[in-house]
């Protein structure tokens, strides 16, 4: 069976680290001499294939710059990118990273500076940025380490043509009780279909975004400003357990192994009325070759309790490796791949709602865009700058981000914590029990930050 | 066929050994020895490199904080609540993997030693599944299949319920409820046809003359199936065993498919364990650890598997 021996790959991937560790920097793998070709390590998200397509005529025809893309699934490009930069191989002089890598590589002297290429640039006016975005790309120094490529919030999306037929308004700041009343109102609406798509889906990026944004406006944190473990807190638990009860009671089917493209699915297929997620979704949800209720959903702001406002923020944005031989070169992709040029370029040759947006205030104010995203527009900006990376609960935290923990421990930490709570959702353990083993392990990694 | 070498008539001169034996013994060998250095290096440096690394503290996120901490992983790999749960689990799925579809494949290869019309296309199609790669399976697996909204399972029983008048049949969301049994049938399903084509191989290599004294004997077809056949297959059946246990031990497409390791960790096996601690948690020493001690544990398995396959090669050349 050509399964792989995974019990070795842990030595294959070990020794080839080793290797490129003890070459050292020589290692370089990009070309050196005139620096007019840089590797780009990019997700393989719809918005990043758009850009390898329109590079070769654009950027290289006028800057003579070659560009060279890998594109890779998140999962894969997580695992490479971390070990090439963490091992300074040097392979790549620009790569896609999240918001959630921004600080922890900072820290670690893993990236360039990006703040000081913006400033020279006038035509890329990094002012027009949206705060929240430069906020949560930003290092603990406060200068900017990466540029944004697109942005996403989080907002609920529901079925109108099933609230009009139950007699339902869904509010445009709804709070998680009128959430949980209008699904059970819409639940079975039409057979087979259920009240809302939440995702139960083990996994920090999965079932922990939206489950954190939850747990913050219910008041609970994963941990206090001083590292304190909060996983079995009044607030964590009270906000775990309305999540749990209301996809057990009135969510999708299969809910534990439903994450962002399962709901897509349930959503745009009619087997959900509502569906909170990402507000990129919303794209996806609009275009009638694959969803049968483009132009018949609604779009409401993220759910709160305690919170003025509840949505996520996440960012897929451009960084440089201190690795970098081409660092010129490079910096100059970076601030035409974000630039406004580059966005009406899109507009132009691809279409308006193509647009990579969520990152630019001017965005929105452009036209053509509007009539694009005209429903769901607004409200995508409003939640990205209604968000607070820095403070998104009810009291201080110790790093910045919304949906996570901006800890290298966070990825393990959230995935076992989520694995035990999506079991809660499969009816396999209890909320209690899950919680109550989530917070050894968080007062475990809480122990490296305690002074 | 005869043979045509006709001993010498008259006795030739003694060759003289130019050299010692030894010395041309590896002259003989000297062509190979790039074929072997290549071998140690692709094969045993990576070990070596793995076992220097899990005596270390090594987290790749946190550069600089690396350093020697002698036998401790292994300390964590034994102790760790969830990689106990994860070698349960790996033994719980092998064991009911490997049998099943020994006592499946022994059904068809039954079936498939008959002569009846059509039987070359029945025995590739039987073969199949084991062709199709881990990954397809899993993915035909969870969503053709098991999937609560369009899969097959709930598909059909949608339609029988709507045959006796109901609307919709029940929701059963497969993977969440029968999680393990969800990855054991899957893999059952890829490796029942590998377990078939061995016992196959071994039931056609029965002696017809035994089989048939066992007949004018008067044996019954039960008798004769459990005094002559089964004892002749038991080499056969071990060796698929043991074949069949060292893979389905690295079982990792499916788990990471299907389930995910979950819910909880009902599903985690011991690779997908270590992928977690190697791409998740980013602890190379302890991911390194829990390597050895699968990669040990192996090779007690196929130190088995190869003293069963040299029974075998033993049985043929004493017949």
């Amino acid at each position: 069976m050509p399964s792989t021996r995974y019990a070795l790959i842990a030595g294959a991937a070990a020794t080839a680290l080793l290797a490129t560790a003890c070459s050292g920097a020589g290692a370089g793998g990009s070309s050196g001499g005139g620096g007019k070709r840089i590797n780009v390590l990019m997700v393989g998200n719809p918005q990043m294939e758009d850009i390898a397509k329109l590079t070769k005529s654009t950027f290289t025809k006028d800057t003579g710059i070659k560009v060279n893309f890998t594109v890779l699934p998140e999962n894969e490009l997580r695992d490479k990118v971390t070990q090439d930069i963490a091992t300074q191989a040097g392979q790549y002089d620009v790569a896609t990273i999240g918001a959630y890598e921004v600080p922890i590589w900072t820290k670690n002297g893993w990236l360039h500076e990006l703040g000081s290429y913006a400033d020279k640039d006038t035509a890329f006016d990094k002012a027009d940025l949206l705060k929240p975005m430069v906020q949560s790309l930003s290092g603990a120094d406060g200068k900017l380490y990466a540029l944004p490529f697109y942005g996403e919030s989080s907002m609920l999306m529901y079925n109108k043509d099933v609230m009009k037929a139950k007699g339902v308004t869904v509010p445009e700041h709804p709070t998680w009780q009128q959430i949980a009343d209008i699904a059970a109102k819409v639940d079975g609406a039409e057979p087979g279909m259920r009240g809302i798509c939440l995702r139960g889906l083990a996994g920090w990026g999965e079932l922990g975004a939206p489950l954190t944004s939850v747990v913050n406006t219910f008041g609970g944190t994963w941990f206090t400003k001083d590292w304190k473990a909060q996983v079995d807190s009044p607030a964590f638990r009270k906000a775990t357990n309305f999540y749990v009860d209301l996809v057990k009671k009135h969510g999708e089917a299969g809910a534990a192994q439903s994450g962002f493209t399962e709901c897509l699915n349930a959503m745009s297929q009619k087997k959900v009325a509502m569906w909170y997620d990402a507000t990129s979704a919303a794209g996806s949800l609009e275009d009638p070759a694959s969803s049968k209720i483009a132009g018949h959903v609604g779009y409401a702001y993220a759910p709160t309790v305690q919170t003025k406002s509840s949505g996520w923020l996440w960012a897929w944005a451009w960084a440089m490796p201190k690795t970098t031989k081409n660092a010129d070169a490079a910096a100059k992709f970076m601030l035409w791949a974000s630039s406004k040029k580059y966005e009406s370029l899109v507009g132009d040759k691809l279409g308006w709602a193509r647009v990579p947006s969520g990152k630019r205030a001017s965005t929105y104010a452009i036209p053509q865009y509007q009539k694009a995203a005209g429903s769901f527009g607004d409200i995508t900006l409003k939640s990205i700058e209604g968000a607070d990376p820095a403070n998104p609960g009810t009291q201080p935290r110790p790093t910045v981000g919304v949906q996570y923990v901006a800890i290298p421990e966070f990825q393990d930490l959230g995935t076992k914590v989520t694995q035990e709570i999506s079991a809660a959702i499969a009816g396999k353990t209890s909320v209690d029990k899950a919680l109550n083993d989530g917070q050894k392990l968080a007062a475990d990694v809480a122990k490296n930050y305690q002074k | 066929m005869t043979t045509l070498t006709a001993p010498p008539k008259t006795a030739s001169p003694p060759v003289r050994p130019r050299t010692s034996p030894r010395a041309g013994a590896w002259k003989r060998r000297i062509p190979l020895l790039p074929a072997l250095i290549f071998t140690i290096i692709v094969t045993q440096l990576p070990f070596v490199a793995t076992l220097v690394i899990s005596t270390l503290q090594w987290n790749i996120l946190k550069p600089g904080e690396r350093h020697f901490v002698g036998l401790s992983n292994f300390k964590f790999v034994f102790t760790d609540e969830r990689l106990r749960t994860a070698v349960l689990n790996t033994v719980v799925l092998t064991a009911s993997v490997v049998l099943i579809s020994v006592v499946l494949g022994l059904g068809l290869a039954m079936l498939l030693d008959r002569r009846f019309l059509g039987r070359g296309l029945a025995r590739t199609m039987l073969i199949a599944p084991f062709l199709v790669m881990p990954v397809a399976a899993a993915l035909l697996w969870k969503h053709a299949i098991y999937n609560p909204d369009y899969g097959l399972l709930n598909g059909t029983l949608n339609a029988v319920w709507r045959l006796f008048g109901a609307a919709n049949g029940p929701t059963v969301d497969w993977v969440s409820s029968y999680p393990m049994p969800a990855v054991v049938i899957s893999l059952v399903w890829q490796w029942t046809p590998f377990m078939m084509l061995i016992l196959l191989a071994g039931l056609q290599a029965q002696p017809g003359d035994v089989l048939e004294a066992a007949r004018m004997d008067g044996a019954s077809a039960l008798q004769t199936f459990r005094h002559i056949t089964l004892p002749h297959l038991r080499q056969y059946i071990e060796l698929g065993v043991l074949l069949g246990t060292i893979y389905v031990v690295q079982t990792f497409d499916a788990v990471y498919t299907i389930t995910q390791g979950g819910p909880g960790s009902q599903t985690t096996n011991l690779p997908y364990e270590i992928y977690l601690t190697m791409f998740r948690k980013y602890e190379y020493g302890q991911a390194a650890a829990a390597g050895v001690v699968v990669v040990l544990g192996s090779i007690v398995i196929a130190t088995f598997a190869l003293r069963t396959i040299a029974s075998l090669f033993r049985e043929e050349v004493s017949r």
